[in-house]
């Protein structure tokens, strides 16, 4: 089976690997998959008061095809707001690595990632939000 | 370290996959390509009798490797048919008299299938556990044999982790019990003694590529005193006395021939050689890399192989790094089913470990400077992967990883 170039140059030369503060109100952790089957990815977002996220990082324990998939997530979502990053689809992961049809699943769990990340921001945003309501 | 392996020359570290061709053996089989093409079973002219000759020799090199009588060889094409012959072969002959097979759960596919469709016409199956080393409890098989038990079908190695079976002592017990032996020795041959009488053991499968022979070519011993009779799954001409019909490929029955010879030869030299060599593998290993586990027993095993996990590492991304050198994994992240090794779980190790093991095959062409290579390399990638691994982070937070509740996809 050969990999695409892409695939293999985000397997080799990984971006963006790295941890961020869990703890720190405007980072957003998406933890997807499970070591018993074989994938678990990492990916974390930090996002600015305008809702842009600024930085993302990611660990990926798995095949090459999810480490180069969620290497290629973390660049994607730079830049980007929320929802634009919320709207990165499966397919295009797919489509930008040229995915074999039984490395799919890695391209999905990649796009769990973010939304998890994206939803973990926003619960803890939102109970910030609450707390400010609270105050005011 | 030099770079003299690459991508596409990577280091073969795959010897339980297959063994290349001894030259020697390729030099044995060239005649019989071109000049001596005689049709071994041409009774009338010289060239039928000197394929005849060449194969009887042949014969006589595979019983040898075995300590059985030559008359008691047959031919197949591999240890797959050797495999599916031997189990289905006297299911059909006795299967009037006594409908119960035993085997055990890490054997090779072609066993467990052929008992499968066995178990599609009316036979009883037993499907042994085995301990965590990979080895089977002779009391689990004593429990097992009923007056119903026709065959006990235990392979000898074990293609992953290759662990060696108590073949003696299942011999043993078969033969008390009046229950045939069938072992699948396809990674057992060249590798250990073997000896079908001292080991009661009345069919034993041989492959030719597992043993530096060619691919295309097996064996199947079956006993003559106490005989096995088998019905033959191949009808045709009555070859092999009536067991196996179809013209023998001659090259292919000499290559297998020359390939036991010098496997029996060189056994015992190759055996400390290799056994040094996994050694040095392994220490080399545990020196680089912290946590890693050896699955199957140690000791009972083949000195050509060495299975280990390296947790928190997925095989397959390893695997993918260390493409400069040929191994196998145990996780099956490419196949659908994303379950790894049925071996490895039958082991009881855990899916997160078994999804981190490799395999690696060491053999005849192995050198020292290749194990040197190989556990730079392979310590590299795991440590530059467990950098990326957020396994590894949680693990030397303190996390426990059985802790979190993981959603199973």
């Amino acid at each position: 089976m050969a990999y695409s170039k892409e695939l293999i140059d985000h397997y080799e030369n990984p971006r963006n690997v790295g941890a961020m503060d869990d703890a720190s109100g405007d980072v957003g952790t998406g933890l997807v998959g499970a070591p018993a089957c074989g994938d678990v990815m990492k990916l974390q977002i930090k996002v600015s008061p305008e809702g842009i996220i600024e930085d993302a990082k990611f660990k990926t324990f798995g095949c090459g095809s999810a480490i180069a998939s969620s290497s290629l997530v973390t660049e994607w979502v730079k830049g980007k707001t929320l929802d634009e990053a919320g709207a990165i689809k499966n397919t295009d992961i797919a489509e930008e690595l040229a995915l074999p049809p039984v490395k799919i699943h890695c391209s999905v769990l990649a796009e769990d990632a973010i939304k998890a990340a994206i939803q973990d921001y926003k619960s803890k945003s939102g109970a910030k939000d609450d707390n400010q309501d609270a105050a005011e | 370290m030099t770079a003299k392996w690459t991508q596409n020359h990577p280091l073969y570290l795959d010897y339980q996959a297959t063994t290349p061709t001894d030259p020697r053996v390729v030099e044995a089989m060239g005649p019989f390509w071109t000049n001596k093409f005689g049709n071994p079973h041409s009774r009338n002219h010289h060239y039928g009798w000197e394929a005849e000759d060449a194969v009887e020799i042949a014969r006589e090199q595979v019983a040898d490797i075995i300590g059985a009588t030559k008359k008691e060889v047959i031919f197949t094409s591999g240890a797959t048919e050797s495999n599916n012959l031997a189990i289905k072969g006297v299911a059909k002959f006795y299967g009037d008299q006594k409908n119960h097979i035993i085997t055990v759960v890490t054997e090779h596919k072609c066993v467990l299938e052929s008992c499968r469709a066995l178990q599609q016409d009316g036979f009883d199956v037993t499907y042994l556990h085995v301990k965590e080393n990979g080895l089977i409890d002779l009391d689990d098989l004593r429990a097992a044999i009923t007056d119903k038990t026709l065959i006990v079908s235990v392979m000898a190695v074990n293609n992953e982790i290759g662990v060696i079976q108590p073949l003696k002592e299942i011999g043993a017990i078969c033969r008390e019990n009046k229950v045939f032996f069938h072992t699948d020795a396809a990674q057992a041959v060249g590798k250990v003694p073997l000896d079908v009488n001292a080991m009661n053991i009345d069919m034993l499968s041989i492959s030719g590529h597992k043993v530096y022979g060619p691919m295309g070519i097996g064996a199947l011993y079956v006993r003559r005193k106490p005989r096995v009779r088998l019905t033959p799954l191949i009808h045709g001409g009555g070859q092999e006395r009536g067991m196996r019909s179809g013209t023998l490929p001659t090259p292919l029955v000499v290559g297998l021939g020359k390939a036991c010879e010098l496997a029996k030869k060189e056994m015992a030299a190759e055996a400390e050689r290799l056994h040094g060599f996994r050694q040095k593998l392994l220490d080399g290993l545990r020196e680089r890399i912290p946590e890693i586990y050896v699955n199957g027993d140690l000791d009972n095993r083949i000195p050509g192989n060495l299975n280990i996990s390296f947790a928190y590492v997925e095989g397959e991304g390893l695997m993918m790094g260390l493409k400069d050198l040929a191994v196998s994994s145990g996780s099956a992240c490419t196949s659908a089913s994303l379950e790894p090794s049925y071996v490895l779980r039958a082991l009881g190790v855990e899916d997160e470990l078994a999804h981190t093991s490799l395999r690696l095959g060491m053999g005849r062409f192995t050198t020292e400077d290749d194990i040197d290579y190989a556990v730079e390399r392979i310590a590299k990638e795991v440590n530059r992967l467990r950098e990326l691994s957020p396994l590894w982070d949680m693990a030397q937070a303190g996390i426990d990883l059985k802790s979190i509740k993981w959603a199973e996809h």
